[in-house]
């Protein structure tokens, strides 16, 4: 099926080879962070993870978001996602490819990293991630490929991929629960410590990931001649309508706890977030756009007349991911930080070299999507034609 | 979790054979052999042993001076790097720009409000404002750390004292992010350019791993108090917690001391007469 992605227009090509290009200048940037070190990023003592960790966050949510597709479609025989549920399926794989490429340039030592396989310790957090991380992207890889082959042959799926799509469920919860883990179990870390963080997390992953499947499907209709069907994004929209608020309510809930039980160490985080401290204000204007993005959206989604807009849809979807990505990556990152355990303010911003290795990652990430969708709407269009 | 010198060497030649395959690999690889062979646990007659070490900081003996030397102590006997030291140019000809935030320390200074920062509103804190204290990892009891580490390169001896092994370190932090007393530091650089002068009993690190006080095991092995101790003074002292008639027990059972976050549970080993 592979040959599929080496016959395409030139317009194909030339966006094949932009992202090329930008792989080539992200791994120019890590091949200098290898060789002297991650002091050329932005992090600190205080603040010891970054960028990298931020956007490895906000991936895994998206990641876990396609499950959104896969419960109606498997599910509930919901028949309008049919057509949609491998696009979910292959978001994901790309998804995760990113996550674990960021948890790479993210490592000190790298070339130790199957230490973790070697010495696997059921106590840390970050070994389970790496476990359901990586079944989840197998999954998906053997699930959406036997499915997109099987409607190329227009034969239903073999029987054997059913457990596996029922298995993927509760998977997907779990990378994203297993991932707040890695962070609401850490004593000391106010911002962090709270029985509701992967809730939230799965709540903002529900709104995220649908939204750049609808993005996504917007690209698809445009670039080829498969279309998703407005049915279906009819249906995402009210996914991610109910996920947000979801995700604002839960956001809401931290805040009151932390300023109705008046607690210092549980608003200090809020305050440095929201207001600054002592003049270190870089996050400010960061969090106030994430909580206007959130709302606007919610206003947006929940009016029908918004919500059923045509050429609205995609700006909405936009601001979502905006509002969520700001939220739950540089927040969660600088919230948990800053101030620090000592209560210190060191303030944190990702240098451009940073940028850059974070900009090859997706590059990465988008190529990996770029071909499976590629395969996945040749196929279509081959059924359909 | 037991750790015997065959096993640690045991884990870093699988390490070792890991990333053998690669020559390119290899040769990033042996940069990192500029360690002096140092054992985990030597077995030697006249070791310092103890059920379970504790440290005892007396707070009203403490002064800068003292401090200082505490600090300078620790410095030279791990090989800490400082970034104000100016490294050679011509053996290191391009060098990053220093970033003091990357610093690297396992015994500092800190002003009472952010070494006990939850106690900073007590009527207590007015008389201690502004007051300096030495910090350094607890060896607690529970160490959030161990559990956090997800290759076992942080670990805690039977006898209380919480190690790393800078071999196996991937380097992911999850350990920085897990202690909830700061104490712990990440070489985001090569440290050797700003290490003023060597100690050839201690192994130098290599860029991308965690470090921080190791309870200076290495001395307790040869029979030598950890370095701080030796320059304190009489500030700081260490023993046996778990032996009523150590003098640190003594200590704590004779004047009022406090630890640095008890109310999170993971029972720190470092007790400050105040
Ligand atoms: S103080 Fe921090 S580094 Fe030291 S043992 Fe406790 S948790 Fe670990
Ligand atoms: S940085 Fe090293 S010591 Fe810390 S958790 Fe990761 S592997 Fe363990
Ligand atoms: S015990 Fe040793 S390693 Fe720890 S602070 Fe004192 S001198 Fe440094």
């Amino acid at each position: 099926m592979l040959e599929i992605a080496l016959k395409g227009s030139k317009k194909y090509w030339v966006w094949v080879i932009i992202l090329l290009a930008a792989m080539a200048v992200g791994a120019g940037a890590y091949i200098d962070q290898f060789t002297h070190g991650l002091t050329i990023t932005g992090m600190s003592r205080d603040v010891s993870w970054g960028f990298y960790i931020a956007n490895f966050t906000y991936l895994v949510g998206v990641a876990a978001g396609g499950v959104m597709v896969a419960i109606p479609c498997y599910l509930h025989d919901y028949k309008k996602f049919h057509r949609i549920t491998v696009l979910g399926e292959f978001l994901a794989i790309a998804a995760l490819v990113m996550c674990l490429l960021f948890i790479v340039v993210d490592l000190g030592q790298p070339i130790r990293l199957f230490n973790v396989l070697l010495h696997p310790t059921p106590h840390s957090m970050l070994f389970w991630d790496m476990c359901v991380l990586n079944g989840y992207l197998f999954l998906n890889i053997i699930i959406g490929w036997n499915v997109l082959e099987s409607e190329r042959n227009q034969v239903p799926h073999p029987k054997w991929v059913t457990p596996l799509i029922y298995i993927s469920i509760p998977f997907a919860i779990g990378i994203h629960t297993v991932t707040a883990y890695l962070y609401c179990g850490l004593p000391g870390r106010e911002y962090w410590l709270s029985a509701i963080l992967a809730p939230r997390f799965l709540a903002s992953a529900f709104a995220a990931g649908p939204a750049c499947l609808i993005l996504l499907c917007y690209i698809v209709k445009k670039v080829s001649k498969f279309d998703p069907g407005w049915e279906a994004m009819q249906t995402l929209t009210k996914i991610i309508c109910y996920a947000l608020t979801t995700n604002v309510f839960f956001f809401l809930c931290e805040v009151f706890k932390a300023y109705y039980s008046n607690i210092p160490g549980d608003k200090s985080h809020f305050n440095y977030l929201f207001f600054g401290i002592n003049g270190h204000n870089g996050m400010v204007p960061w969090m106030w756009t994430s909580i206007i993005c959130m709302f606007i959206g919610i206003f947006l989604l929940i009016v029908p007349a918004l919500r059923n807009n045509k050429t609205l849809l995609p700006f909405t979807c936009i601001i979502v991911i905006i509002g969520t990505w700001i939220d739950k990556s540089l927040g969660m990152i600088s919230g948990g930080f800053v101030p620090s355990l000592l209560d210190h303010v060191t303030e944190y911003s990702p240098t451009g070299e940073e940028l850059v290795v974070t900009l090859g990652v997706y590059a990465t990430g988008l190529l990996v999507l770029t071909i499976l969708y590629k395969l996945a709407t040749t196929v279509k269009e081959e059924v359909r034609g | 979790m037991k750790k015997s010198r065959r096993n640690f060497l045991k884990a870093a030649g699988v390490t070792a054979l890991s990333i053998g395959a690669a020559p390119a690999i290899k040769a990033v690889s042996a940069a990192e052999s500029h360690t002096a062979p140092h054992a985990v646990e030597m077995k030697r007659k006249d070791a310092l042993k103890a059920k379970r070490w504790g440290m005892v900081i007396d707070a009203r003996k403490l002064n800068d001076e003292i401090a200082d030397k505490v600090v300078k102590a620790c410095r030279y006997a791990h090989n800490i790097p400082d970034f104000h030291h100016e490294p050679d140019k011509k053996k290191y000809p391009d060098l990053k720009p220093v970033k003091f935030n990357q610093e690297i320390k396992w015994i500092w200074e800190e002003e009472f409000e952010h070494a006990f920062p939850d106690k900073e509103t007590d009527f207590l804190a007015e008389k201690f404002r502004g007051l300096s204290f030495l910090v350094t990892c607890n060896h607690c009891k529970h160490p959030p750390c161990v559990q956090a580490c997800p290759t076992q390169a942080t670990f805690k001896r039977p006898d209380g004292i919480v190690m790393m092994d800078y071999h196996r370190c991937i380097g992911c932090r999850f350990c920085m992010a897990a202690c909830p007393f700061g104490s712990r530091s990440f070489n985001f650089r090569d440290p050797r350019p700003f290490i003023e002068k060597f100690n050839p009993d201690y192994p130098t690190r290599t860029r991308g791993v965690v470090e921080k006080c190791d309870f200076c095991a290495e001395r307790l092995a040869k029979g030598e108090l950890p370095a701080c101790v030796e320059a304190s003074e009489g500030v700081i002292t260490v023993g046996d917690l778990e032996n009523p008639d150590s003098e640190i027990r003594k200590l704590i059972d004779s004047n009022f001391t406090i630890k640095r976050k008890q109310e999170l549970g993971t029972d720190p080993s470092v007790y400050y007469i105040m």
